[in-house]
């Protein structure tokens, strides 16, 4: 018997992963354009720095909802005591019409069948707790959000199945993808509770398509499972095709007040969208009376700060803020996602086509030393080391390709930015020369002998193997 | 197969408990002093509001430490972006000072081994993910905070085992009794992982002794289970004896470290439970490891964070905070006690919390739970007081109430007062009356079908 818990001592927490580790090595040697020009530049962190000035003007504008005042009057008592579970009022509306605004107004919430939660984080855990057992099992499309693992596994006991993607259809989840991590669910003697997707995805920066919503209703419909729509990056959407939610998707097919309708659950946060993740304001948002109710009592684990909940309804309650904040947000991601994509052009890197998110899916694959995830972490390790900037391996999303990283765009200045476009295509450049000079080399075996980290070289198609970690 | 999960649907929440009809019997006919002089005072919720007023100062004389105002916007971006879990060092600097500063100076915590949580409601479902299994066990010394059903064991799986204390020894946690319930686990194949106790107590609102605190530190330590404090409402100690935190204890006393473990909160002694300031301190390295990874599920607002560093780095807003809060918490108990001791009504003798545990035994007309649920129904409709009947804290001796004193103004306290006077008097005038009434509402009682916690009552 341990002296701590199962949970304690294993690592479902995940926290061993690549993901985190480029962090930690960020942490150690953090570039400063001024005091550590040479450091490491965090291209692993999807946070939404473009749009703060937007926010400290609303706020220099509005010091009520600073002060603990409203209508000039303190409220600070009231907020001070303020814990229940419902949520404040003001907050909830605000909130549920801020998410209607940013699809459009296309569908409407109901601040009756939202929950707030201490994040996105506890939103994703808690839904899990609702609606699974331990060792019960939730579909997830690959590449996923590294922090999954945590957050729907570890306290939970739930167990993730990987849907497959691959770049062959630019990642898109299709039927057979899905039957098949069905079977891999049999094998592994897994009951299926449902799907998760997240909406814009994490880590592609794409939207769904109407396909594939689709297809997630069939399927979800006709095995009879939940499907839970992660939608923490729909206001990141800054160019066609636009967002499409499942709600949307659910009133076409005149889904209304069914059975499946009940078994849709949305999660949404402000920590990408308005850049505020010290806040820790999640949303669950969910058509079933039942889930409502159960999530509203454990939203007491972790509830948003009364604080925080009455700053965000002054400002989410003023809509010609939120009109301007959503339109002007959006335009500032399309322009840095631009000079991202066009500085990896010039490095001879191409990504996946996106139109949302915070980041892209990059295409590393030709620089590979071998289509093994061996490689794709040698290749890591030296952009980490050497290049110095923090992107994210693949296999810490779980992508079944090796090659592919992810790497941030809006959580930094363009001047940096641009460095870090500089960094990098100074290193293909001079990997493209050592390749040049090494292509005479006949013996492999000698040339590994060599730090591993100093060359890489060509893929050849007929190399590629799948699968491999 | 459910389509939802069995803690969705089943009622590990606590809330079917028919307990809930005195705060629904609040909500349906709140007392206000002129718009509805005639509805119920809430005396079942342990807040403290006496020290608004100095908490409301500090903040307008310190616009910096927000980070809305022109002050304090320049960290506006820092703070709501900053989620690292390890919180802000200045937070974690703050907390660990005022929790020194709350325990007379008398121990010094380490800022490192501070965990955030989302509340202590929080921080004790993550303490007991962190150190036990779902159907390992915990003993809970009871009388006991209601919510610990919920707290401990919702989604953890961990049983809450209770060690049954009563009046004959003013309800002290001995040794024997702990003996007792372990062996009687053992026996029955329940795996023990550990103790948790609430230390100023709630309901009973006293603190532990130090040789109480030794001996328990001792019995943990013998049988090598943790010993879990929630010291929540530690400075909330409004007269001797001093408090003495379990952090206190261990300095003299050769144990196992790894096996101590404290929760906190901002909730109770600085009355700020809508900011949601949970803490676990434990001194095992393992547990503040994992238990600040599993703190992402709960994890302050970077806002409040940032507000409450400020405030409690403030040594002379703290210093004084803290004498006035004892102060005007002695003061409230005294009046209210003193109030009841005119009528006849007795309480426990008690020197913190927010509540008081008072005895009502001699009115009740069957010294049964019923008889206690029955007097319990009479208080809420009739006498039109929610006060918070001893079963509900798993109390097996019927005719305790717990009545909490800081969430009301001066003038509130004096008609709940009167009112009582009214019915005591009342009681002894007419008592065939009132057994009929008593009966009436017995038999609405068990309508209610609050199983849970009237029928399957733990020995």
């Amino acid at each position: 018997m341990g002296l701590l818990s199962g949970k304690a001592t294993c690592n479902t927490h995940g926290q061993d992963s690549s993901y985190f580790l480029g962090w930690q090595e960020y942490e150690k040697n953090p570039y400063d354009e001024v005091q550590n020009p040479t450091g490491i530049i965090q291209m692993g962190l999807a946070e939404n720095q473009l749009s703060f000035d937007l926010l400290e003007s609303w706020l220099d504008r509005n010091p009520d909802a600073a002060g603990f005042k409203r209508d000039g009057q303190s409220i600070f008592r009231e907020l001070a005591l303020f814990q229940d579970y419902h949520g404040l009022p003001a907050f909830k509306k605000a909130l549920v019409e801020f998410m209607s605004e940013i699809r459009g107004n296309k569908v409407t919430f109901d601040t009756s069948k939202i929950v707030l939660t201490a994040g996105a984080t506890s939103a994703n855990e808690t839904l899990m707790f609702c609606l699974a057992e331990p060792g019960e099992a939730f579909l997830l499309p690959t590449p996923y959000y590294p922090g999954f693992d945590r957050d729907l596994k570890w306290r939970t006991g739930v167990e993730i199945v990987p849907i497959q993607c691959t770049s062959l259809n630019g990642f898109q989840i299709t039927e057979t993808a899905i039957e098949e991590a069905y079977q891999l669910a049999q094998k592994r003697h897994l009951k299926v509770k449902g799907v998760l997707v997240t909406n814009p995805s994490n880590p592609l920066g794409t939207t769904m398509s109407r396909n594939e919503l689709n297809l997630l209703v069939n399927i979800i419909t006709e095995k009879n499972i939940h499907l839970i729509s992660d939608e923490i990056y729909s206001g990141t959407v800054f160019s066609s095709p636009g967002f499409v939610s499942i709600m949307e998707i659910l009133k076409d097919r005149n889904c209304e007040n069914t059975q499946v309708w009940n078994r849709v659950h949305i999660v949404y946060s402000l920590s990408k969208d308005l850049g505020l993740p010290g806040f820790r304001v999640g949303a669950i948002y969910s058509n079933d009376d039942m889930v409502v109710a159960a999530a509203t009592k454990m939203s007491s684990f972790g509830l948003v700060s009364s604080q925080t909940q009455y700053l965000l309804s002054a400002l989410l309650s003023d809509k010609k803020f939120t009109q301007n904040y959503i339109s002007e947000n959006k335009k500032r991601l399309k322009q840095r996602h631009r000079k991202l994509v066009s500085g990896l052009e010039k490095a001879g890197i191409s990504c996946l086509k996106s139109n949302a998110g915070l980041f892209c899916w990059v295409d590393m694959r030709h620089l590979l030393r071998s289509n093994t995830f061996e490689a794709e972490m040698e290749l890591w390790k030296k952009i980490v080391y050497d290049v110095k900037l923090n992107i994210s391996p693949g296999s810490s999303c779980h992508c079944t390709e090796p090659g592919w990283f992810r790497v941030c765009f809006a959580n930094m200045s363009e001047d940096t930015l641009k460095l870090s476009m500089q960094r990098l295509k100074a290193f293909v450049d001079s990997i493209t020369t050592t390749l040049h000079n090494q292509s005479n080399h006949q013996s492999i075996k000698n040339s590994r002998r060599r730090s591993l980290t100093k060359w890489v070289f060509r893929l050849s198609f007929d190399d590629r193997v799948t699968g491999e970690r | 197969m459910g389509i939802l999960s069995k803690i969705a649907t089943n009622n590990g929440h606590g809330e079917d408990s028919a307990y809930f009809d005195g705060w629904k019997a609040f909500d349906r006919n709140p007392f206000h002093p002129t718009q509805n002089p005639g509805g119920v005072i809430q005396l079942g919720l342990a807040e403290n509001q006496l020290c608004f007023d100095l908490i409301k100062d500090w903040i307008t004389k310190n616009p910096y430490a927000s980070i809305c105002t022109a002050e304090g916007v320049e960290v506006f971006k820092d703070i709501a972006i900053f989620q690292d879990y390890h919180g802000l060092p200045e937070f974690r600097q703050a907390v660990a000072k005022f929790m020194g500063k709350g325990r007379g100076g008398r121990v010094t915590f380490d800022p490192d081994r501070i965990v955030m949580g989302g509340g202590a409601t929080g921080a004790n479902e993550l303490i007991m993910f962190c150190l036990a299994n779902p159907g390992d066990a915990f003993l809970v010394p009871s009388p006991y905070y209601a919510a610990f059903d919920r707290d401990l064991s919702w989604r953890t799986g961990v049983q809450i085992v209770p060690v049954h204390c009563d009046i004959s020894n003013n309800f002290k946690i001995t040794r024997e009794a702990l003996e007792a319930a372990y062996e009687r686990a053992q026996e029955a194949s329940i795996n023990i992982k550990g103790l948790i106790i609430t230390n100023p107590s709630n309901p009973l609102g006293t603190t532990l002794d130090r040789d109480t605190l030794k001996s328990l530190v001792s019995f943990i330590n013998d049988k090598n289970i943790h010993l879990v404090c929630d010291e929540i409402y530690a400075a909330t100690v409004f007269s001797s004896p001093k408090f003495t935190s379990v952090a206190e204890v261990i300095q003299e006393m050769d144990c196992n470290r790894d096996l101590i473990h404290i929760i906190y909160s901002l909730s109770k002694d600085m009355g700020l439970p809508g900011f949601r300031v949970g803490i676990v301190y434990s001194f095992n390295d393992t547990v503040v490891n994992c238990g600040r990874k599993m703190s992402s599920f709960g994890l302050v607002s970077s806002q409040t964070q940032y507000l409450l560093a400020s405030m409690l780095s403030d040594d002379e807003f703290v210093d004084n905070f803290l004498v006035e809060t004892s102060k005007r918490l002695a003061k409230r108990h005294h009046n209210f006690t003193k109030g009841l001791e005119q009528v006849g009504i007795n309480c426990l003798k008690s020197n913190a919390g927010l509540f008081f545990w008072m005895d009502l035994r001699h009115l009740l007309k069957e010294k049964t739970l019923e008889g206690e649920i029955a007097l319990w129904r009479t208080i809420v409709n009739d006498v039109k007081l929610n006060v918070s009947p001893g079963s509900s804290f798993q109390c097996t001796e019927p005719g305790w109430f717990r009545v909490c004193f800081a969430n009301m103004d001066d003038d509130t306290l004096q008609v709940a007062l009167n009112r009582i006077a009214a019915f005591v008097q009342q009681d002894k005038e007419s008592e065939k009356p009132t057994k009929k009434r008593c009966s009436r509402i017995f038999a609405s009682a068990s309508h209610r079908g609050s199983t849970n916690k009237v029928s399957c009552r733990r020995t």
